[in-house]
């Protein structure tokens, strides 16, 4: 790249970080004068600046950082789990077709229940608590990162394999050789988009379960208050944050890893 | 995968290939069948009994009704009336909005750390404001529906829209091709593939929203409530019942909306599924 591209591509992207800027500062405004103004009535729509203040406030309060601490630990042990479970089962559906033609039905029809529908049975099965979230969680999540990784092996460079196997090399050799490799990015793409589930996943369950600790806990208990739409959107605000640090985090890990993979394309369920 | 699973002897290996996908579901809903008469547990009816079940609960009303019962008029038809138009909304908001925010680089740059923000939200977390805004009932549902299911359609369009052949676009302004034109015939063509990308995971979002927001304390009707419903009654050949049926709707949605893709988008991504 030349120095005049890349000067012009940093120009580019300042233009672009200041009128970002800006657009949060509009999209602020307006939910502020919304507010304020008394079109919309404030238990259904404070103004932003108290819910920004109170969403600060709440960094504070260790009762409310210990939930988000038990929120991100079911979220972090389901996808870990998912992980565990899904990348083997891809490398062998991706692998031997016949096992990826046996199991094909029953996954056609297992990843299409939708995951919080689980809530009643799960909480049945295992009482409300935190085994609960995590299965919720690992359930949902192992279906993105089990279709990218059968997906990333489909894209696997045959010339590769069939130099591998020219040398010799047996079927497990070829597939940790060339297959995960190749597939690689594609099961990082998968984790994060598994992320995002994960996130929702995680939320969902501790506001249908009410109790216990979790950003959801407080969600669901800040909704039932009255006059509480500040809280509960205090709350949202740090869901979406922790979203977004999140998928900010895991695209950086994707780029520093594999800086060669193009526009990362698994768009996952 | 499926290059090697068509060889020219396809039509030889029909039996087999029928074989292997049947086998193993077959196999594995008789071992459940087997293990759970023999424990007998509460927790993990047959299948034969939870089909049976379903059956007489939804399916064994009057011809005249296309054979659904009360508790399917119920139940049923409203939650597939809120995921359908809550879909329906969502995907007719998302591509109208990633049209317009898509064409020009400075609105969509105004636009994005809003609209990341926006999507890394867990949607169910604004239920609550929802339900505070709508109260309990089908506006509250749909709402939650559409803000949760929008992004993945709005974002998609956007960036599809972006990532159109800037040459295209000149061609269209030396025939100086009107907005409308434009509109049809080179921003929607170029944004399709993306799109139905993200129409399918707006697609299971709604049914999952659906149903979160039918499992909240005081709604009355839907499948999300029946599932409560059951729960608290202790009721587990329900529970069943409904995740059954959950599987099946949404193995239905999703297979519909394939179809449309493959017609909208021709042959040439056939081999894309995913």
């Amino acid at each position: 790249m030349s120095p005049a591209t890349v000067r012009r591509k940093r120009a580019g992207r300042a233009r672009s970080a200041l009128l970002g800027a800006v657009g949060v500062l509009v999209a602020f405004a307006a939910c502020e004068a919304l507010g304020r103004s008394g079109t919309v009535r404030s238990a259904f729509l404070p103004p932003a600046s108290e819910v920004l203040v109170r969403a600060v406030e709440l960094g504070g309060d260790t009762a409310f950082l210990n939930g988000v601490g038990a929120t991100l630990q079911a979220w972090a042990t389901g996808l870990a789990l998912a992980c565990a479970l899904a990348i083997p089962l891809g490398l062998l559906l991706g692998s031997v077709p016949a096992a990826a033609q046996a199991t094909r039905v029953l996954i056609e029809f297992l990843r299409p229940v939708p995951s919080v529908a689980l809530i009643p049975l799960v909480s049945l099965l295992l009482g409300a608590g935190s085994e609960t979230t995590v299965a919720l969680v690992t359930y949902a999540c192992v279906w993105p990162v089990l279709f990218n990784t059968v997906y990333g092996l489909g894209e696997t460079d045959p010339l590769a394999k069939d130099t591998l196997r020219a040398f010799g090399f047996g079927r497990l050799a070829v597939l940790l050789m060339a297959g995960l490799p190749s597939a690689a990015p594609f099961i990082a793409a998968g984790v994060r988009i598994a992320a995002g589930t994960a996130l929702i996943l995680a939320v969902a369950g501790e506001i249908l379960a009410g109790f216990g600790e979790g950003l959801g806990t407080f969600i669901a208990q800040a909704g039932m208050a009255t006059d509480g739409t500040r809280d509960v959107l205090a709350g949202v605000v740090w869901a979406g944050a922790l979203g977004l640090v999140i998928n900010l985090a895991l695209t950086a890990v994707e780029r520093r890893l594999f800086p060669w993979a193009p526009e990362h394309r698994g768009s996952g369920t | 995968m499926t290059a090697q699973a068509t060889p020219p002897g396809a039509a030889q290996r029909l039996p087999r290939t029928l074989a292997l996908r049947l086998g193993v579901p077959v196999v594995a809903v008789a071992l459940w069948q087997l293990a759970a008469r023999a424990r007998g547990s509460v927790f993990f009816p047959t299948p034969a009994r939870i089909v049976d079940h379903g059956y007489h609960l939804w399916f064994s009303g009057p011809a005249e009704r296309a054979f659904l019962t009360d508790a399917a008029v119920r139940d049923l038809l409203p939650s597939l009336g809120r995921v359908l138009a809550g879909f329906a909304l969502a995907a007719a908001g998302g591509i109208v909005l990633g049209l317009a925010l898509g064409r020009s680089r400075t609105v969509y740059a105004l636009c994005d750390p809003v609209l990341q923000f926006a999507r890394a939200v867990p949607p169910p977390a604004l239920v609550p404001v929802f339900v505070v805004v709508f109260d309990l009932g089908t506006p509250m549902q749909l709402a939650s529906i559409v803000f949760g299911a929008i992004w993945p359609v709005l974002i998609n369009t956007a960036e599809g829209v972006r990532g159109i052949d800037p040459l295209r676009l000149d061609v269209a302004a030396t025939v100086r091709m009107r907005p409308a034109a434009r509109i049809v015939l080179l921003y929607l063509p170029a944004a399709l593939p993306r799109i139905f990308a993200g129409l399918r995971l707006s697609l299971s979002l709604s049914l999952i929203l659906m149903v979160f927001s039918e499992l909240l304390p005081g709604t009355a009707d839907g499948i999300g409530f029946s599932l409560t419903d059951a729960q608290t009654r202790s009721d587990l050949l329900t529970v069943w019942a409904v995740m059954v049926l959950l599987g099946a709707l949404g193995h239905l949605l999703n297979s519909a909306l394939l179809a449309v893709e493959r017609l909208a988008l021709g042959r040439h991504r056939a081999a894309h599924r995913t």
